[in-house]
């Protein structure tokens, strides 16, 4: 079974179409990246995906649950990293991963695992408005990861970070990482690295699909002239 | 449910805890306001239905500030995506947040109460008490739940500053209007006389019909 069925799908904001006619198969644990200007509506995509937003057309399965009937079965089970890092600065890096935990009903160790992993333990008793935008994508990091999703959704997840920090967090987001992955990305020699599978979008509707072995980087330098 | 209600109170506490960004502001409004009235009033104490009016009007007015900052933190920060990508029963955040705001009211109430006593009110509030605590939890909870029901609907909104009080003020006047009657014979001189039981029905009718309707409607308001 795939783990992203999506056919003819279509979004608007007010009159404004955001998505039109997108259509995309991913298998389990294949990696897609999504490249294509700004407004072209990649992260209305992964907002559609991550069941926040509603599919105004078209059909949406993600691992397996229709949208937005079923979306209830796919939460829990698919892990967001979006521009926002979905945490509370005045809380600090230990208690925003403890708050997401109980939310996912997963054990307290975890959080200390996952604060281990982006190494941020040392730091993990300051309120998040005290750290760097790098040490907060971080912790960002640990919280999308934190209740070990099947599908990653991660818009530009490597925005912020430094090259060490690159890859402190490849083994939880990266290609090793083990997990279905849609990645939204400008950087077409980094993302055609890591897709199996590549969608370029131009003002909403597919400019681009195919095997990541097909496309040349020219191919996605041009979705953006 | 009681585990996720239970982490997100906490969440909501210790936010509150850093910021100190509504219970300090609610008290210190309310205190203002019945110095404005003392002046304003032109009178060193109040008694019956004019005290009973003022208090309710100012907690009314406070809990406004409580009502607009309630989901602020989680619209600006990310904090309701993050909740709704949880596996959780969505009537959770419902049930923390206005449990928030009712401990924001108790906690403000704690101030703003004696210091109606001390700068507006003739008779003493001792005697009154215990009735008056009883009227103030059936109104708090009254604005717990409808002030949860509104900001949550303001705050997706551009003019969120400006509809949060605007949707409230109407659905409120109601508990103010209970709570003032049921208060008037507590803060009437002489010996206080008991509250009219019609009344705190009035107010506990109020809020179980409120109840409903907010648990009914609030899935609908965080879906997109």
């Amino acid at each position: 079974m795939p783990a992203l069925e999506v056919e003819g799908l279509a979004r608007h904001f007010g009159e404004r179409e955001a998505l039109s006619g997108v259509s995309l198969t991913l298998a389990e644990r294949q990696t897609l990246v999504v490249f294509g200007p700004n407004g072209a509506g990649k992260s209305t995509l992964l907002r559609i995906l991550a069941t926040l937003l509603r599919p105004h057309a078209g059909s949406v399965k993600v691992l397996g649950s229709s949208l937005p009937d079923e979306a209830w079965a796919a939460r829990g089970r698919l892990g967001l990293l979006g521009h926002e890092p979905l945490l509370y600065r005045e809380l600090t890096a230990q208690e925003n991963l403890r708050f997401h935990a109980r939310l996912h009903d997963v054990g307290e160790e975890r959080v200390a695992e996952a604060l281990e992993a982006v190494a941020i333990s040392t730091r993990a008793a300051e309120p998040l408005r005290n750290l760097s935008r790098g040490m907060v994508q971080r912790v960002a990091v640990a919280r999308a990861v934190l209740h070990e999703p099947e599908l990653l959704l991660l818009d530009e997840p490597y925005s912020n970070l430094d090259p060490a920090a690159i890859e402190l967090v490849e083994p939880l987001i990266g290609p090793s990482c083990g997990r279905t992955r849609v990645i939204c990305s400008h950087d077409p020699g980094g993302g055609l690295a890591e897709a199996d599978a590549v969608l370029g979008l131009r003002n909403g509707r597919v400019a681009l699909a195919a095997n990541a072995n097909e496309v040349q980087p020219s191919q996605i330098a041009e979705l953006y002239r | 449910m009681r585990r996720t209600v239970a982490a997100l109170l906490r969440k909501e506490l210790l936010v509150e805890l850093r910021t100190l960004e509504s219970v300090p502001g609610m008290s210190l409004f309310a205190v203002t306001t019945f110095v404005v009235f003392h002046f304003a009033l032109n009178r060193n104490s109040v008694d019956g239905d004019l005290a009973a009016g003022i208090l309710w009007v100012t907690l009314l007015f406070a809990a406004i500030l409580g009502i607009n900052r309630l989901f602020v933190a989680d619209a600006d920060q990310g904090g309701f995506d993050a909740f709704l990508l949880a596996p959780v029963d969505r009537s959770a955040m419902l049930i923390a947040k206005a449990l928030t705001l009712m401990a924001y009211l108790l906690a403000f109430e704690i101030v703003a109460v004696p210091a109606f006593g001390l700068l507006l009110l003739g008779p003493s509030l001792g005697a009154a008490m215990p009735d008056l605590l009883l009227v103030l939890l059936l109104g708090d909870l009254g604005v717990a739940v409808i002030g949860t029901l509104v900001a949550a609907l303001a705050v997706q909104t551009r003019a969120r500053d400006l509809l949060g009080p605007l949707l409230a003020l109407p659905l409120l006047v109601p508990i103010v209007i209970g709570g003032a009657r049921a208060s008037s014979p507590l803060l009437a001189l002489g010996h206080p006389t008991a509250v009219p039981g019609r009344w705190l029905l009035t107010l506990g009718l109020y809020d179980l019909v409120f109840g409903l309707i907010a648990y009914a409607l609030f899935d609908f308001l965080l879906e997109d």
